[in-house]
């Protein structure tokens, strides 16, 4: 028998314990490709994540960084103090939609506006995960969920919001990419841009943000492979993959 | 300048100078009338200082919560605002409480509720004394009345938020931050206390985190009888207070802050005239000086609490004094601010009818 060889495992900075996600859901992806980016890029020991209120709050449990809870939305603005201060450092927050494109849209705009040198890890699921599945910014027009039976409408609600390409205005903003954990491809496309926008910060070239549509079967009562067909012919059709914006940096 | 010398500075000036000397790093704050000297002036001064930080927020909720990102990386950090800013600073201070991070916040008091007007007013004490946000939590509240100690308070408030690992909250009012005085500024710090908790990067060591999130009920209730123990030691070693003329006082004025002058000058009018009148100031608004208070009214008839607000200090004096003596409360709300010699006519009667029920 030929010698075997380990040829993948555990990323070092993804503790191993078992983590509270549902089924199928994208978090866990999420967390894993961070860790593996953090170990690639040798920042570990200077990197600090602000983890949000939702479900990721207990993202201190499994990513093996320094972190500090954020109040709910207020991630950018606690990241721009920590950064303030800490300018070698690398400072991430990791958002929901409900977290970063409503209650925290103020302080993320500004942050980007000013260039801020942090990243933004901005999980888009479409509707608030932890408080049982109510109808986020970013829920789609017609989706069922427990606040807009009928499905949304845009009439009403309005159209959900593309934070990508609203951002995408402002000088500051250096790098802004949107992505999905739905298939293999689309997750390395994530891990690449993951990369992308924490080596942007690393050049301090202004805010970085990568989007990630992500599923949650329990909250959109799919199954975790319709899940990820529901992004594939559903979100992406609304929310285009892709680098959205990159600043060409001035050559020095 | 030289040592010990005294200068001539507006209040806000004299807050903002006191804080830099502390060593406070950063300032986040957000416009407001009437405090906008001190974010000015630390815009200016920071930029001549070595390694300070100035940074405008859009908001007073990104002002705390930067604060709170400035506090967890070890700074000694410091926002000013006033009160329909600092109401939205209380998620903030809140989160700050629960994480136990050291934080100055100065509240420049106007007159409300509502967007109410600019005027002088002390009507946050409820909301500075109580905690303020959500929570069981306390902050220690500083309440000067004259410019050098409003200096000597700020100075003393990094340290306290530092050893406490508390928010500090500052309470003056548009008079105050306008008025000029003659200070003896406190010297720089220079060796200010390593923060082994701070939020820093790991390093080669174990990842640590801060949160305020403990869904564990006896977790939870554990953290707070932490946050209780502190709060007493707090109350045991911190409690602050000023008599004037209460050793044979019938009558004690309790009085804070800029209705604390004034009510001075009203005292000593009567007691030119004879009257056994007193005042009590508490410097520490939490913890109230109530040892203080009961031990220094001992030979009052009546207590008379004046303040710009229409009853709320006057409820820590009821359970201080605890029935040992009748509390009485005169309040002017809204901003209006009395002369001592309007005050001393109001106290004069009360003091006249006091003795006229004594002897009825």
């Amino acid at each position: 028998m030929k010698e075997m060889k380990k040829v993948i495992g555990r990323p070092k900075y993804l503790k191993e314990v078992p983590n509270h996600y549902c089924p199928g859901c994208g978090h866990s992806t999420v967390h894993r490709l961070l860790a593996e980016v953090i170990e690639e890029l040798k920042i570990r020991d200077r990197t600090i994540c602000i983890p949000p209120c939702g479900c990721a709050v207990l993202a201190y449990y499994y990513i093996d960084v320094d972190m500090v809870e954020a109040a709910h939305g207020r991630g950018t603005a606690v990241a721009t103090g920590m950064k303030r201060c800490l300018p070698d450092r690398v400072v991430f927050t990791y958002q929901g939609d409900g977290d970063l494109a409503a209650i925290g849209t103020a302080e993320l705009i500004h942050a980007a506006n000013r260039g801020e040198s942090i990243t933004t890890i901005f999980i888009n699921n479409g509707v608030y995960g932890m408080t049982g599945g109510q109808m986020a910014p970013t829920t789609m027009v017609g989706q069922r969920t427990t606040t807009t039976p009928q499905g949304r409408n845009s009439a009403c609600d309005g159209p959900p919001l593309k934070m990508c390409e609203f951002l995408s205005s402002l000088e500051g903003a250096a790098y802004l990419a949107r992505s999905s954990v739905h298939s293999v491809k689309q997750i390395q496309q994530t891990k690449r841009y993951i990369r992308e926008s924490f080596q942007v910060q690393l050049n301090d070239e202004g805010f970085s943000m990568v989007e990630i549509l992500s599923m949650c079967p329990s909250n959109w009562k799919l199954s975790a492979v319709d899940s990820c067909r529901y992004i594939e012919n559903e979100m992406t059709q609304h929310f285009p993959l892709g680098v959205i914006k990159q600043r060409e940096t001035e050559p020095s | 300048m030289k040592r010990n010398e005294k200068v001539l500075l507006r209040g806000s000036e004299v807050i903002g100078e006191a804080a830099l000397r502390a060593g406070c790093r950063c300032y986040f704050g957000y416009p407001i009338t009437p405090q906008n000297e001190l974010p000015e002036y630390m815009s200016r001064r920071m930029a001549e200082l070595d390694d300070r930080m100035f940074l405008q927020s859009e908001s007073e909720l990104a002002a705390i919560n930067m604060v709170y990102g400035a506090s967890a990386s070890g700074a000694r950090v410091m926002t000013s605002s006033s009160s329909p800013g600092v109401s939205l600073m209380q998620e903030g201070i809140s989160y700050l409480a629960a994480c136990e991070f050291p934080a100055v916040i100065v509240n420049i008091i106007r007159g409300g509720p509502g967007l109410g007007n600019i005027a002088p007013a002390q009507s946050d004490y409820f909301q500075a004394t109580r905690g303020g946000g959500h929570g069981d939590y306390r902050c220690i509240v500083l309440a000067p009345a004259y410019l050098q100690e409003a200096a000597d308070l700020t100075y003393r408030a990094f340290d306290l938020a530092d050893e406490y690992r508390i928010p500090v909250i500052v309470i003056g009012d548009g008079m105050m931050g306008q008025m000029m005085e003659p200070v003896v500024l406190p010297p720089f710090r220079k060796d200010l206390p390593t923060k082994e908790w701070a939020i820093t990067g790991a390093g080669k060591g174990p990842s640590r985190f801060i949160r305020s999130l403990l869904l564990d009920v006896h977790v939870e209730e554990e953290h707070n009888w932490k946050l209780y123990r502190k709060y007493q030691r707090i109350e045991r070693k911190e409690t602050r207070s000023e008599s004037y003329a209460t050793e044979d006082a019938e009558m004690i004025v309790v009085a804070y802050g800029t209705a604390a002058r004034i009510a001075r000058g009203a005292v000593t009018r009567l007691r030119d005239k004879g009257m056994k009148v007193g005042l009590f100031r508490p410097i520490t608004l939490w913890p109230f000086p109530t040892k203080a208070l009961v031990q220094g009214a001992e030979s009052a008839k009546k207590l008379l609490v004046f303040e710009l607000s229409m009853g709320q200090m006057v409820e820590d004096v009821k359970l201080a004094m605890n029935g040992k003596a009748p509390v009485d409360l005169y309040g002017r709300p809204g901003g209006v601010v009395v002369t001592p010699v309007e005050l001393s006519r109001i106290l004069s009667r009360r003091y006249n009818a006091m003795q006229h029920e004594a002897q009825t």
